[in-house]
């Protein structure tokens, strides 16, 4: 009996079953203590009425979620979240595709290329986010200069500072940020691609859109498909990039959820509200998360 | 169909030469082969008269038309590939029909061309299928109906047996020769495996780094080997040779045979076979030894079923070879054959 439990015990880093919990238990812990704590704290923060003021959890039913919709900022924030990921993952899908296309073939400098396109993706957002702020100055932008000097404009343009155009620079700064990791997704798909289908297209005497929009693209489509997935829960769920360009102004023109969530609940004090906005976009998120996997699996061809 | 020749063509990869000065004609409506181990430039060859990879130096005619230069599209070629290359994502009417639509072809024209391809090859249930619903033969049905349904001058094949089990390559052996044979059209066919050459081809070209060794019948070069590589290339086991000062010689294994078996030529060369394992194959015999005065070269002798003699291992036996089967070659391997020499 003791000569067993000895061995059982020498043996032990042999035993895959132990090794399996010792070596995901890192992942655990950090993911029970960073993600799911804060979660469940969030999912019961959204049925109470809890505020900075009042930090006791009375559970009010749906009535905080009922506030939350009742208020038209709410609402227009929603909206400004689909179009925002909309407009940001179809520029995305886009320039991703072709850089992707670019970058997987031979050319001189391609390593510096490489280099320069996955640099939006490497930098901090919110450093990055900084820089572009500058670059959208409503006084100094040197965008603004350049379109002066060729006479394009005679005033400013204030990028950020009408509605309109506010939405399409907040656009514009989420697609370069997020058009890196789609490109290496897409490219990674388009190296899967056996060189053989690239030659039986050139053989059977197709030209390059054709074998663009008949054989690539529709190849790619499942890898297309996870890269928008990432995209769009990037563009729901990140908050720090409409936060530092505009903080969701002017005048909540730009207002998206992530950062309403955060202006209602940190810094307007009513955690409850705050949480229940948060938590709005989980059912929508999860079924586009199904929906996408599922037709990336359905496409599933070579 | 069109006649396919190539002129002094040449491949460099860097520093590796691929393909090193190749001639070769085909005769109108002839089925050649490019036969040879892998890494020899068989492959690059058809990719080049493909028009998938540039020559470093030479020229292609198909029919009598330089191409150098030309997209694979401007060629009139049509090509199987190792793997079928189907597009996997359409059916198997639009891949038959892909090459058509290339060519801008209206679709009232498409659909009885595609219905014409795919009865030639017996898949017209399944055109409405995708590749990954079709086992290995009909997928190779489905390449070659999309390769020939615009017509080509001139058919290029990537060992398109290579990914098929050993039954059903007989059986697609045999459609490919029956439709070659009813079409007529020039076919150039790449493979490794020495069997499809010899069964298939009506010239084979032998090919080993970079260059063709030889270009004849199956006959030809089986029989008449023109150097010491096609003679070990071609014939499973290889042919037997044996060293003297001044030269090779060989002689096929089936060719060795016991004194007094042997009939017909009363020409014949005597040799003591010391025999050191016997293969029993079924519906041969593999004498595996030496000859005497020649103790390091290993030597195969293959009887066939209906000899039935006795065989005792580890002795010396009288075996001869007629004069007329023995093949000499020049000891640097790049020989021709020297004129039969008494011995």
């Amino acid at each position: 009996m003791t000569s067993s439990t000895l061995t059982r015990d020498r043996y032990l880093a042999d035993n895959p079953k132990f090794l399996a919990g010792l070596f995901m238990s890192p992942a655990l812990i950090y993911i029970i203590a960073l993600v799911g704590f804060p979660f469940v704290l969030a999912i019961i923060y959204a049925f109470t009425d809890i505020s900075t003021g009042n930090p006791e959890l009375n559970f009010v039913g749906f009535d905080t979620f009922r506030r939350v919709l009742d208020d038209p900022v709410f609402r227009k924030a929603l909206w400004n979240t689909f179009w925002f990921a909309t407009l940001a993952n179809l520029v995305v899908v886009v320039l991703a595709t072709a850089l992707a296309e670019v970058l997987t073939r031979d050319f001189r400098g391609k390593w510096l290329v490489r280099f320069l396109v996955l640099l939006p993706w490497v930098a901090p957002v919110s450093l990055a986010t900084i820089t572009w702020l500058w670059t959208l100055d409503s006084i100094f932008s040197p965008i603004d200069w350049v379109l002066r000097q060729f006479g394009l404009i005679t005033e400013n343009m204030y990028w950020l500072g009408r509605p309109q155009l506010a939405m399409w620079s907040i656009v514009i700064v989420q697609a370069w940020r997020i058009v890196p990791l789609a490109a290496v997704i897409v490219m990674a798909g388009l190296v899967a691609i056996p060189d053989e289908i690239n030659d039986a297209v050139a053989v059977d005497g197709a030209g390059t859109w054709r074998r663009m929009f008949q054989v690539t693209i529709p190849l790619l489509a499942p890898i297309i498909a996870v890269a928008v997935l990432f995209g769009v829960i990037l563009s729901i769920s990140d908050m720090s990039l409409v936060y530092v360009l505009t903080r969701g102004g002017p005048t909540h023109s730009t207002q998206v959820l992530s950062t309403w969530a955060f202006i209602k609940g940190i810094e307007g004090g009513a955690l409850g509200q705050g949480a229940a906005v948060a938590l709005f976009l989980l059912p929508v998120l999860v079924g586009i998360t199904a929906v996408v996997l599922r037709l990336a699996r359905r496409r599933e061809v070579l | 169909m069109a006649v396919v020749e190539v002129r002094g063509l040449t491949k460099h990869f860097g520093d590796v030469i691929a393909v090193d000065g190749v001639d070769l004609r085909s005769e109108e409506g002839e089925f050649l082969v490019l036969l040879g181990p892998s890494g020899c430039g068989k492959t690059t060859l058809l990719r080049m008269i493909a028009g998938l990879e540039q020559p470093t130096d030479g020229e292609i005619l198909l029919g009598g038309e330089n191409v150098i230069g030309l997209p694979p599209r401007a060629r009139r070629v049509a090509m199987v590939f190792q793997s079928y290359a189907l597009y996997p994502h359409m059916t198997v009417a639009n891949n038959i029909a892909f090459p058509l639509r290339s060519q801008g072809m209206p679709a009232a024209e498409r659909g009885p061309k595609v219905k014409w391809a795919a009865e030639l090859f017996g898949i017209e249930r399944l055109l409405d299928r995708r590749p990954r619903q079709l086992s290995g033969g009909e997928r190779q049905r489905v390449a070659l109906a999309r390769a020939l349904v615009r017509e080509p001058s001139v058919f290029l094949l990537d060992e398109p047996l290579s990914n098929l089990d050993a039954k059903l390559r007989a059986a697609a052996r045999d459609d490919l020769m029956e439709f070659q044979r009813r079409i007529g059209i020039t076919t150039i066919y790449v493979t490794h495996d020495q069997v499809e050459a010899m069964g298939m081809g009506d010239r084979i070209a032998v090919m080993n780094q970079g260059k063709v060794r030889q270009l004849g019948t199956p006959e030809d070069v089986y029989h008449n080997p023109s150097d010491v590589f096609v003679a070990q290339f071609i014939g499973s086991p290889p042919m037997n040779l044996l060293e003297t000062p001044e030269f090779l010689y060989g002689f096929r294994p089936e060719q060795l045979l016991p004194e007094g078996i042997a009939s017909g030529e009363a020409d014949r060369m005597s040799l003591t076979f010391h025999v050191n394992r016997v293969e029993y194959l079924g519906s041969e015999r593999y004498l595996y030894g030496h000859i005497r005065g020649h103790d390091e070269t290993k030597v195969i002798a293959m009887l066939p079923a209906t000899v039935s003699l006795p065989i005792e291992v580890d002795r010396d036996h009288k075996f001869s070879v007629a004069h007329s089967q023995l093949r000499f070659f020049e000891r640097r391997d790049r020989g021709e054959t020297i004129p039969a020499q008494p011995l």
